[in-house]
């Protein structure tokens, strides 16, 4: 019997959930080797009977704890899918302006029925058995991530910055080009998409397990920046990084 | 069947959560509401106080599938609130990435989403397994979409390259020649789609409603468009869009809900077909006619038809902009500018309608306000009232039938609900 597997989505923009979708030259191969019985932004039939779930999605409200929970309970494997699942990633900016000033700027004198709690990854909520990172998730990596767990091996995981990757690509650093760079102190799997086109590392697969963020810091001033300059960037994608410490 | 209970919680095929409350009683509605439930998002807030560059970076995680649209629509308010006029270049390929995430939502919709409804199955899957060719057509030209974006935009999902004043990696002539031959070999695909949806049957209903979409001399409007066209008449600057779209909270939608002239309005494909036939590629003109689709056309389900009509058109285009691309010359432009405070208000067609990014920057070129107006926010109203008039027509069939002609309506808009919330909940149970 092939594994069943379910994908949900959470406080997110859908846009991991997407890149399975976007996995248009292995899509039937996939379907090939599980079922999918739960994903309900591509698929109408559904039931809740899988083994692994992916989980995309930053946790940002009472309700979704309990579906959480009530997923993790039924799964074997919960893998959590992008950077809002794994380190809070773009929903966390909310947490440093305050829940209320932030429903209040924006829903005015009707965020009374707009419910939103402080944003939390989701393995301050449930256990996680594995991170697929990024923002949005590569799609390779979710390949070599899922056969892994059908092979019951573990998968790969990247404890050295993105600037070994940078490097390997033969770019020229993001620094010497002008920009400013979160490269160092990022965890590498992306193979350094961003540099590799021309941008800087925004740090959307979060910070390394030994991370020199201080030095970071004094690299980024000495570069021009303000001391609210180099906090924005570092909580753009790494503010639960911060505060967890 | 004069009483009705529907209640869809988390309707599937759409981008996001929302559940159709429908309840009638004695053939008399007492309630119906499309609840958008997605957990709100508070992107306006999240950008104030940071830097004016890292607007489009944040904005264009409102939504996966609407990535291009947002990024391109944010960079575009940033160089209006500093006086920042890009390149004829920047603009072209801008267009030409734009075609690709048009397409690349488009067919997505209409294969994955859309279709499986009309070929009687609950999702691609098992149309995977019993219409093998539609599902490999559907992927090739998915791909293809895709390529275009990741070769412009150095991804597809959330653009990397896009940025204020240009590109920062330009793609050589071999890469456009590559992807220009490719689009060729799209046509016959794209014509066994229009094919396949000849053979659908498209629901009878019509209703009515004011259609919005933008305007430009330049070109069938995507990118380009600087005034707000009305099928109700009138034309409004983008500046002044406040006037136009008025923007409302309702208690059960974290999407707040818009409307115009009328009580409720609509944009997106079939209202951008409405108002810019003219403008429309040959193809796509020939694509219209063959598919049923005449202007005005006041049928909400018709929306599948004008995205195909949008994805040959596209495509077409794509084609003749790449030569132009190429005869123009390609070259690495300086994009420095200067740093200034200021007002800064834009609006691009993106696949499912006008979308609207404003911004207020400081002299230092930090964010002081945002305010964003997204088109499922739009088009939530007039779903409804589509709703609303559907239902006591359709009142006489089974509660399964009702169920599935009111998702399909939902599914026509193709509503992107991350995105329309401004700023999650998942039903599972």
């Amino acid at each position: 019997m092939k594994p069943k597997i379910g994908v949900f989505g959470f406080t997110s923009c859908s846009g991991c959930q997407l890149q399975i979708v976007n996995l248009e030259d292995e899509i039937l191969d996939l379907l090939g080797a599980v079922d999918i019985v739960y994903f309900k932004m591509a698929i109408s039939e559904h039931t809740d009977d899988y083994s692994i779930a992916f989980v995309e999605g930053a946790i940002t409200r009472e309700s979704e704890i309990d579906d959480l929970k009530w997923i993790r309970e039924r799964a074997n494997k919960v893998v959590a899918l992008g950077a809002c699942a794994c380190i809070g990633g773009i929903p966390y900016i909310k947490n440093f302006i305050g829940v209320d000033r932030a429903r209040k700027a924006v829903y005015g004198e009707d965020a009374k029925y707009f419910d939103s709690i402080p944003t939390k990854p989701i393995d301050q909520v449930i256990k996680v058995d594995g991170y697929i990172r990024g923002c949005p998730i590569n799609k390779n990596e979710f390949l070599r991530v899922t056969k892994s767990l059908l092979l019951g091996i573990k998968p790969p995981i990247q404890n050295y910055p993105v600037c070994v990757e940078c490097k390997l690509n033969e770019n020229v650093c993001v620094f010497d080009e002008g920009m400013t760079c979160l490269g160092p102190v990022t965890r590498a799997g992306c193979n350094s998409a961003c540099p590799n086109v021309g941008n800087q590392c925004y740090g959307c697969r979060g910070l390394l397990d030994d991370a020199n963020t201080t030095s970071e810091k004094d690299i980024l001033a000495k570069h021009g920046l303000t001391v609210n300059d180099v906090l924005s960037k570092f909580r753009m994608y790494d503010g639960y990084a911060e505060v967890s410490k | 069947m004069s009483s009705v209970d529907v209640n869809v919680e988390h309707v599937a095929r759409v981008e996001g959560h929302g559940n159709i409350i429908v309840n009638v009683k004695d053939g008399k509605i007492e309630e119906l509401r499309l609840e958008i439930v997605e957990s709100p998002r508070f992107f306006e807030a999240m950008v104030v106080g940071r830097r004016f560059d890292e607007a489009p970076h944040i904005t264009s995680r409102i939504c996966g599938i609407c990535s291009v649209g947002h990024t391109l629509t944010s960079i575009k308010a940033v160089e209006a609130a500093m006086g920042i006029k890009p390149s004829k270049q920047t603009i072209k390929l801008r267009r030409l990435l734009t075609y690709g995430a048009t397409m690349q939502s488009h067919i997505l919709h209409e294969y994955f989403l859309a279709a499986p409804d009309f070929l009687g199955v609950g999702s691609v899957v098992p149309l995977a397994a019993s219409h093998p060719d539609v599902v490999k057509r559907a992927l090739w030209l998915k791909k293809l979409a895709n390529d275009m974006c990741d070769l412009i935009g150095g991804r597809t999902v959330h653009p990397i390259s896009a940025v204020i004043n240009g590109f920062t990696r330009i793609p050589t002539v071999d890469e456009l020649e590559g992807l220009k031959k490719k689009l060729i070999g799209s046509i016959p695909d794209l014509e066994a789609t229009v094919e396949l949806y000849k053979t659908l049957s498209i629901p009878d209903f019509n209703r009515e409603t004011e259609y919005l979409a933008l305007k430009s001399d330049v070109e069938y409007a995507f990118y380009d468009g600087d005034q707000i066209a009305s099928s109700d008449g009138g034309l409004t600057p983008v500046v002044k869009y406040r006037e136009k779209v008025c923007e409302k909270v309702a208690p059960h939608s974290t999407a707040k809900h818009c409307n115009s002239l009328r009580e409720s309005l609509m944009v997106g494909a079939l209202a951008r077909v409405n108002i810019n036939y003219k403008q429309l590629s040959p193809m796509a003109k020939k694509v219209a006619e063959e598919l049923g689709l005449t202007v005005p056309c006041f049928n909400p389900y018709m929306n599948n038809v004008a995205q195909i009509v949008e994805a040959v058109h596209c495509a077409e285009e794509s084609i003749d902009l790449i030569e132009e691309i190429i005869s123009d010359g390609l070259k690495k432009e300086d994009r420095n500018f200067k740093v200034r405070g200021g007002k800064g208000i834009a609006a691009c067609e993106v696949p499912r309608g006008t979308l609207y990014h404003e911004y207020e920057i400081d002299d230092k070129g930090i964010i002081t306000g945002a305010n964003l107006i997204i088109p499922t926010n739009q088009n939530v109203k007039n779903i409804e009232m589509d709703m609303m008039e559907l239902v006591p027509t359709i009142i006489d069939r089974s509660k399964e039938q009702i169920t599935l002609a009111l998702e399909m309506l939902v599914r026509a808009y193709d509503p992107c609900i991350s995105c329309s919330t401004h700023l999650l909940n998942v039903e599972l149970r």
